[in-house]
């Protein structure tokens, strides 16, 4: 017993050491109640993870594209004059962002944008021998675009290389047509232009839709395929915060008068899901720690009745009321932070564990474990701070416990 | 402790007044139909050094008497004064200060605190009080305890001593903080005869060494007669006040 220890330190630990049974058991449910919010919040970061980074392996964060062109009757209208103009809505052709080099000159001086580059994305058809498949060609300049869309990490075959005679194909589209790397394929655009391409890449998306469409050109080529010779149809853009995509995107539409859509909006229906399942993830956590502060604040209740006879000899003894009040606060704090460490510690292991053992059908990770140091902390802060909060009106009653009925028992 | 040695203890007691109560007055239920008033105007004066036995039936207030005079609990009227100093207008933390300072307890159990070994339960009053380094603490605590027989056993745990041993250790802890007053609620009435000498004449001790005011609650005749005074409570009312010896003329 050091006088550099307060005696509230010293009492809040001894009162819990001399119920040890009682207080193991409390440790235990505050310990699987953390344990349960560190391997759902870990499992949700993981999967939230993997999703998103599965999603975006293959768009941009935000995509600009031209305005889409209205019709608008010609004729001014006259006082006095009942119109009825029938306006029937265009088609959109294929059209190159007007002024593209200084959009992309001004978003690449954004903080919050990590890469920019010009796209021509075009309708086109493959074509070898006999056989035709309908596809999205992408005219890229790798260089840059392969930072947005990571085409190198999915290759199975072949290099990511693009001259403007090459092409590279996903590997439903390459089984269609029966053709591997070195192999010639023509490209047709629907305005006829053709070229013939060689293959000089398979990549595999983990997306059959994609694997069978999405084909990637030079952009000099999609160019010319397209007739659009220095335009470009598309700017794909990448942030550091992916959460800020939409808002991001809205000012750049704001800005540049393009339309810019952002991931989240384009797959706004799979973000939904994932919201969803995140909100339901936070409603178990609250349910969760709203037990482990009924099981603290129960505990504690009980013990001031237990100990209401030391808390009258002890105000005999000069102890104030604050200092009853931050005894069963302590307490209550220190059985929140012991229980979260070791509920963390389990909690962690056990997703560590299941990560291990459940695996998919060929052996591999079903997904990647994420487990970040916040969880943790934000864990045992949370637990530190339910603790306090739910030994608030146990440490009250204690603290205004009438020292004479106290004595008396 | 012999009888003479104590009545000339008596003599020597300074008159600077310790407590005081001018009217003291206590009632429960206060403003309804069934309020009941406990005690009844009581006035008495503890000199510094005294040695007084407080008696009196069942019920008839002294616990009350006691809780007030130890600011556990607050007169309806009538004023307090604790070392000259008037206790009415003070606030839960001041009384709480004062009480500190100034009074120490012992109980009829002697009610330590389980959780701490006895030289801890000793260091208590000091630990809470703030106002005393580690060093001297642990010092003091073992000194009261040596001088209370209790040196060997100043790592056990209260649980583990006899009642004897434990009253002894609630005597070390009141004495703790060197109040000015201790006031013992039938520190003998859960402790065989030979106990009951020994606790007793340990408080004589630490009266005569200390000059320690002493205001002892008791049933025990044989033990009220080796006090300096006995101050009687019947229904409330302070019925007598007299010396022993007189007493028993």
């Amino acid at each position: 017993m050091k006088r550099w220890t307060p005696f509230e330190w010293i009492a809040a630990i001894r009162f819990l050491r001399e119920g040890r049974t009682q207080t193991l058991f409390i440790v235990g449910g505050i310990a699987l109640g953390v344990a349960v919010i560190v391997f759902m919040s870990a499992l949700l970061a993981s999967l939230q993870t993997n999703f998103i980074k599965r999603l975006l392996a293959s768009q941009p964060h935000i995509q600009i594209i031209p305005p889409s062109e209205i019709a608008r009757p010609l004729r001014v209208g006259v006082a006095g004059v009942v119109q009825a103009p029938i306006v029937q809505k265009p088609t959109q052709r294929l059209r190159s962002i007007d002024q593209w080099q200084s959009i992309v000159l001004q978003l690449a001086r954004r903080a919050d944008i990590t890469n920019v580059t010009p796209t021509v994305s075009a309708a086109a058809l493959a074509v070898r021998g006999d056989a035709t498949r309908s596809i999205s060609m992408t005219g890229i300049d790798p260089d840059v675009y392969f930072h947005i869309v990571r085409i190198p990490d999915y290759m199975v075959l072949g290099h990511p290389t693009l001259t403007s005679e090459q092409i590279i194909i996903g590997t439903e589209l390459a089984s269609d047509l029966g053709v591997t790397v070195g192999d010639k394929l023509n490209v047709t655009a629907t305005n006829l232009m053709a070229r013939s391409l060689t293959v000089s890449g398979i990549f595999d998306l983990g997306n059959k839709g994609a694997n069978a469409r999405s084909t990637f050109v030079a952009l000099r080529t999609a160019q010319s395929l397209a007739n659009l010779s220095g335009g470009v149809t598309t700017i794909d853009i990448t942030v550091a915060d992916i959460y800020a995509a939409e808002v991001i995107a809205q000012t750049i539409a704001a800005s540049t008068r393009m339309e810019a859509d952002s991931w989240i909006k384009s797959n706004a229906q799979l973000f939904s899901a994932v919201s969803t399942q995140a909100m339901s993830f936070t409603t178990i956590e609250v349910f969760v720690g709203l037990s482990v502060a009924f099981g603290i604040a129960s505990v504690l209740s009980v013990s001031v009745i237990q100990r209401s006879q030391d808390i009258g000899i002890l105000r005999a003894m000069g102890a104030s009321q604050q200092q009853m009040l931050r005894v069963f606060l302590l307490q209550g704090g220190l059985l929140g932070v012991v229980g979260a460490i070791v509920g963390s510690a389990v909690g962690g292991g056990g997703l560590k564990m299941f990560h291990t053992l459940v695996r998919t059908a060929d052996g591999s990770e079903i997904f990647p474990l994420v487990l970040q140091p916040s969880i943790f902390v934000a864990a045992i802060a949370l637990a530190a701070v339910t603790g306090v909060t739910a030994a608030a009106l146990p440490a009250f009653n204690a603290a205004h416990l009438d020292p004479v009925q106290a004595i008396r028992g | 402790m012999p009888r003479t040695l104590i009545q000339c203890k008596r003599f020597v007691a300074d008159t600077t007044a310790v407590l005081r109560l001018d009217q003291v007055r206590k009632s429960y239920e206060v403003g309804r139909p069934a309020e009941v008033e406990v005690l009844h105007g009581i006035n008495l004066q503890l000199n510094r050094g005294e040695f007084v036995a407080l008696m009196g039936p069942s019920g008839s207030g002294k616990s009350t008497l006691l809780n007030i005079i130890g600011l556990l609990d607050r007169p309806t009227s009538g004023t307090l004064f604790i070392n000259g100093q008037e206790t009415d207008r003070l606030n839960d933390a001041e009384l709480t200060k004062l009480r500190s300072r100034s009074i120490g307890f012992v109980f009829q159990q002697s009610l330590l605190l389980s959780a701490f070994t006895a030289i801890e339960n000793v260091m208590m009053p000091m630990l809470v009080g703030r106002r005393f380094p580690d060093a001297a603490m642990r010092e003091r605590a073992h000194a009261l305890l040596a001088e209370m027989g209790l040196a060997d056993w100043e790592d056990n745990l209260a649980n583990n001593m006899s009642g004897g041993q434990q009253q002894r250790v609630a005597i070390a802890r009141a004495l703790a903080m060197n109040p000015s007053i201790v006031l013992a609620d039938e520190p003998t009435g859960n402790l065989d005869s030979a106990s009951a000498d020994t606790v007793f004449a340990l408080m004589r001790k630490a009266n005569i060494d200390n000059g320690t005011t002493f205001l002892i609650v008791t049933h025990n005749t044989g033990l009220a007669e080796r006090c300096d005074r006995i101050v009687e409570v019947v229904d409330g009312r302070l019925v007598l006040t007299q010396h022993p010896v007189l007493a028993r003329t």
